[in-house]
């Protein structure tokens, strides 16, 4: 194996041969750089690179840990010491992370390396990662289209080989919506699975972080090291962690699929409709068993989102004043105008939208109508899933119901773009814990193979069934080993699963 | 409240800080139990209904001395509610305690709930600096039913609630400190009308006594402008205390709109798991105490409130008096001579040099005949000046009361000699020459002289 064919490997493959020492971290994080170097001028997945701090930690490197010399991409949302984390947000270009997020703490202590943060829509704010207030960043199965969002920057990297792994964060989708447009697989835990300590706050009862990654395995291995208690986290969870990568592999036997009637919608591209229709199919295959559920508050979960976590978000981002750090504005004659003039220069126009949405539904007079209400609708959808969950162990559905979208296209209209998140929207709402894997292509009309994601949601805190799950579906079906055409050069190594 | 910063008063400006008081991008706060635990225990201590389950709310508005632009603090979930603080004579200013008009008083309150405090602004020249040391300190807000009527009713609310927080070691409430803060809503209406007027808030009262300046101002203030047929509209004013005035702060136009809504980083509180510990803390308070020192030591009423107004007095008056044969004496020694010995010297009861003990056998000596009054004011003040014990101070300088019968005898039969003139208006009738006789006596014995036995003796003598 040559230099330039390491950033092809998974991290399981890269663990392997890190283990065995036939490969060192400095040597892998070269590889990946001069990757990097070669593909990220064409998708803009990153934002920042600190190769020197990274090559300094990969020669302290224990290659003998979980994740020892692993270099890892961190969504520019999560705290990382040291390094920018400006949120693809004007407001916070110049700011650096003072110290690290419990998940980058917890991924340093099992060997990570975390050298570069990637794009993202502003303050994780949007679907396509058009709304980076730097760049947007290009799907690597097509550049003219979308790579999804929020977090497109760390899935266009893994789709692209320019990262063996990335972390995202997901608060209605941005995890699974950009692994399910880029071809990747992406990962959320249940709410307060992982720590929110230092992952900077877009809606706190919504907000999770986790993995994208090449394969489900690695997706167990990441959540091996990010899960679990922490004290800095008040809403995250003092449950044990369980060795996500124990189930692998087994069979699909007794396993029983939901199908939600609710979810059988029009406007679902009818190629992903079919692509999800055979993967049910395979499912049926591998000897799981099909029942058809019911989700009766689906319909409502889209408004209920953009009610709650606007309203959180409005309260979250009052802190970007330009008083303590971040982006000022300059020649301001009294406090009005610099609050003012600061928060208009330094937002976009999404956070700026959501910031006055989420203001006004916790207004005065309207709390009751829209803030109050919200909160029982979003009870009602958490007894919807808990209903499902004691009939079958997992939902199946698409991730997102049409392929990227040419870049542009939905930018303009955002209640459109609101609707991609309409299938990964309601398990934020719920807490629960779900998964984005590759199950097909949708060919366009010039040629361009677009990958489909299979979304698999699971009950609070049962991952590691869902990872078994996806993980079955996954080794049975040759979709995660298609690789988009700008990294086809590559030549891929036999794997060793 | 949410972080581990140090509260120190004084320190370094923003020498205390981290992430979670800074606000900082993804820092999230931690619940302070202990401050739970103290709010739960100012809950207990004045008789409130503690919540069962009690939340935390994001209070949102705008303003530099705010890291997050909103504050954490409870809303329609607090704490505590109801109670009251229980109003007593020496609670009220001195000038007042004589014209209490409602004895026995007691403030309801409406509630106690928990929020953070926010940074410090400090307004120079040309621009404002800001020490965020003090933002996310615990800061517990009582409020009381609009139930007091003046500004010394005020006064003694204040007071009698700061004792009743140092007696539960919830805070040293020190308001010069900021530890005790105070905004009053103040409003007048005539005498026969039954609704309040308009509520009007002052701020910036920085003792006590400033927030009895600031009301009585606004009383006059307020009466004037309904006199002149004005109409008060619902205000903030601050409190001048060089100028002793208030001024207009802000209208209730500009009143905001706080958005209240559940903190979605923190879980609701379940009080039953800390009402036990709590209930073991529950200290004594003032009122049991005052009645415990009448009945347990037969201290009149006004000298037990005097010793249980301040809880450090009144412990080391529990001391000295435990084992006393005349606690009586005791809290009398403590009142006169040790109060005003400390006052002299700029001391506090907690830095006295005499201990509990030492006053306790001082008083032993005198109750035992082993020194007069006399010389124990004398022994007083050189144990306080020395630290010595009454005992070594006694042996030391050789006071000693004469009790010798036959050398009192001696004495007494030298000064019937020495003054016929008052001997002969004795036996004319003139009692009052006995006390200048037995002055003599004392004085011939050098002060040594048992008074009561010179007393009976020279009488003795003299009619016979």
């Amino acid at each position: 194996m040559t230099a330039s064919d390491l950033p092809a490997l998974n991290i399981a493959e890269l663990r392997d041969l890190l283990g065995r020492r036939e490969v060192s971290p400095r040597a892998v994080l070269e590889a990946l750089q001069s990757r990097i170097a070669e593909i990220d001028p064409q998708i803009d997945a990153y934002l920042s690179i600190d190769f020197d701090a990274a090559l300094e930690e990969a020669a302290r490197a224990d290659v003998t840990l979980p994740l020892g010399g692993v270099p890892i991409a961190i969504k520019d949302i999560i705290s990382v010491a040291g390094q920018p984390c400006t949120c693809a947000s004007k407001i916070l270009r110049n700011y650096r992370a003072p110290y690290d997020a419990t998940v980058v703490r917890k991924l340093k202590a099992a060997g990570a390396i975390p050298f570069g943060k990637t794009n993202m829509d502003e303050f994780a704010m949007g679907s396509s990662t058009e709304n980076s207030s730097v760049k947007p960043t290009r799907n690597p199965w097509d550049i003219s289209r979308v790579s999804g969002g929020s977090s497109g920057g760390s899935a266009a990297a893994v789709a692209a080989d320019a990262a063996f792994g990335a972390l995202g964060t997901d608060t209605g989708g941005s995890i699974r919506q950009p692994a399910s447009l880029s071809g990747v697989v992406g990962f959320k835990p249940s709410y307060g699975r992982v720590s929110r300590f230092g992952l900077v706050a877009f809606a706190s009862s919504f907000d999770q972080a986790g993995p994208l990654t090449k394969t489900v395995s690695d997706a167990a291995l990441l959540m091996n090291a990010m899960a679990g208690h922490d004290p800095l986290d008040s809403t995250c969870l003092n449950e044990a962690v369980p060795d996500y990568t124990a189930n692998l592999g087994r069979d699909l036997r007794g396993i029983r699929l939901g199908l939600a009637q609710e979810y059988m919608i029009a406007g679902v591209d009818p190629k992903v409709r079919a692509a999800v229709d055979a993967a049910v199919a395979h499912f049926e295959s591998l000897g799981a068993e099909i029942v058809a559920v019911s989700l009766p508050h689906t319909e409502y979960a889209v408004a209920t989102y953009y009610i709650l976590a606007t309203a959180e978000a409005s309260a979250n981002l009052a802190r970007f004043d330009g008083v303590r750090y971040g982006h000022r504005a300059e020649n301001t004659r009294n406090l009005f105008e610099h609050y003012g003039r600061t928060r208009e220069e330094g937002f976009g126009p999404e956070v700026k939208r959501r910031i006055i949405l989420g203001t006004y539904v916790l207004s005065s007079g309207y709390y009751e109508a829209y803030y109050a209400r919200a909160q029982k609708v979003r009870e009602l959808v958490r007894q919807d899933f808990a209903r499902a969950f004691e009939q079958v162990d997992a939902l199946v559905s698409p991730t997102s119901p049409v392929p990227a979208f040419p870049l542009g296209e939905r930018s303009v209209d955002p209640l459109q773009m609101y609707l991609a998140d309409i299938f990964t929207i309601a398990a934020n709402l719920a807490g629960i814990c779900g998964i984005s894997l590759p199950c097909g292509f949708a060919q366009t009309e010039d040629g361009a193979q677009l990958p489909i994601g299979l979304q698999l949601l699971g009950a609070a805190l049962d991952e590691a069934r869902i990872l078994q799950i996806a993980h079955a579906y996954e080794q049975s079906t040759d979709w995660h080993k298609k690789r988009p055409p700008l990294v086809a050069n590559v030549q891929r190594p036999t794997r060793k699963e | 409240m949410f972080c581990g910063c140090r509260v120190e008063f004084g320190a370094a400006p923003n020498s205390h800080t981290c992430p979670t008081c800074l606000g900082l991008p993804g820092a999230l706060p931690v619940m302070n139990h202990e401050a739970l635990r103290l709010t739960v225990l100012t809950g207990l201590m004045l008789g409130c209904d503690i919540a069962p389950l009690s939340k935390f709310d994001r209070k949102s508005y705008f303003y530099p001395d705010m890291p997050k632009n909103y504050q954490i603090s409870q809303y329609d979930l607090p704490l505590c509610a109801n109670g009251s603080v229980p109003l007593h004579d020496l609670a009220y200013p001195k000038d007042a305690q004589k014209k209490i008009a409602t004895p026995e008083k007691e403030v309801p309150l409406v509630r106690i709930h928990l929020e953070e405090d926010v940074a410090k602004s400090f307004h120079l020249e040309n621009n404002t600096a800001i020490d965020f040391n003090r933002a996310g300190t615990p800061l517990m807000e009582i409020v009381s039913q609009p139930e007091i009527n003046s500004p010394e009713e005020a006064f003694a609310f204040l007071t009698a609630l700061k004792q009743i927080l140092i007696y539960g070691a919830v805070s040293d409430a020190d308001m010069e400190k900021g530890q005790l803060r105070c905004d009053c809503n103040i409003s007048v209406r005539p005498a026969a009308q039954q609704e309040l007027g308009a509520k009007i808030e002052i701020k910036n009262m920085n003792s006590i006594s400033a927030v009895r300046r600031a009301l009585t101002y606004e009383v006059e203030r307020q009466t004037e402008a309904l006199a002149r047929g004005e109409k008060l509209e619902q205000e903030t004013r601050g409190w001048d205390d060089g100028a002793g005035k208030t001024f207009l702060m802000r209208t209730k136009e500009s009143a905001h709109d706080y958005r209240y809504f559940a903190e979605p980083d923190l879980v609701p509180v379940k009080t039953e798991s800390l009402l036990e510990e709590v209930r073991a803390r529950l200290p004594e308070l003032p009122r049991a105490k005052r009645a415990r020192f009448v009945e347990q030591y037969g201290v009149s009423v006004y000298d037990a409130a005097v010793l249980a107004h301040d809880l450090a007095l009144a412990a080391f008056f529990e001391a000295a008096a435990k084992g006393a044969r005349k606690p009586k004496s005791v809290a009398n020694w403590i009142l006169n001579d040790l109060q005003s010995a400390l006052a002299g010297a700029g001391r506090a009861i907690g830095d006295c040099p005499i201990s509990p003990a030492a006053l306790d056998e001082l008083v032993n000596l005198i109750e035992s005949g082993k020194i007069s009054g006399k010389q124990a004011k004398e022994v007083f003040s050189e144990m306080f000046a020395s630290g010595k014990s009454a005992a070594a101070i006694v042996s030391e300088k050789g006071i000693e009361q004469l009790n010798d019968p036959t050398e009192i005898e001696t004495l007494c039969e030298q000064v019937i000699a020495a003054n016929p003139k008052p001997v002969a208006d004795f036996r004319g009738g003139n009692s009052a020459s006995l006390n200048f006789l037995k002055g003599q006596v004392l004085k011939l014995s050098k002060g040594k002289a048992n008074p009561a036995l010179v007393g009976e003796i020279l009488e003795r003598q003299l009619k016979t």
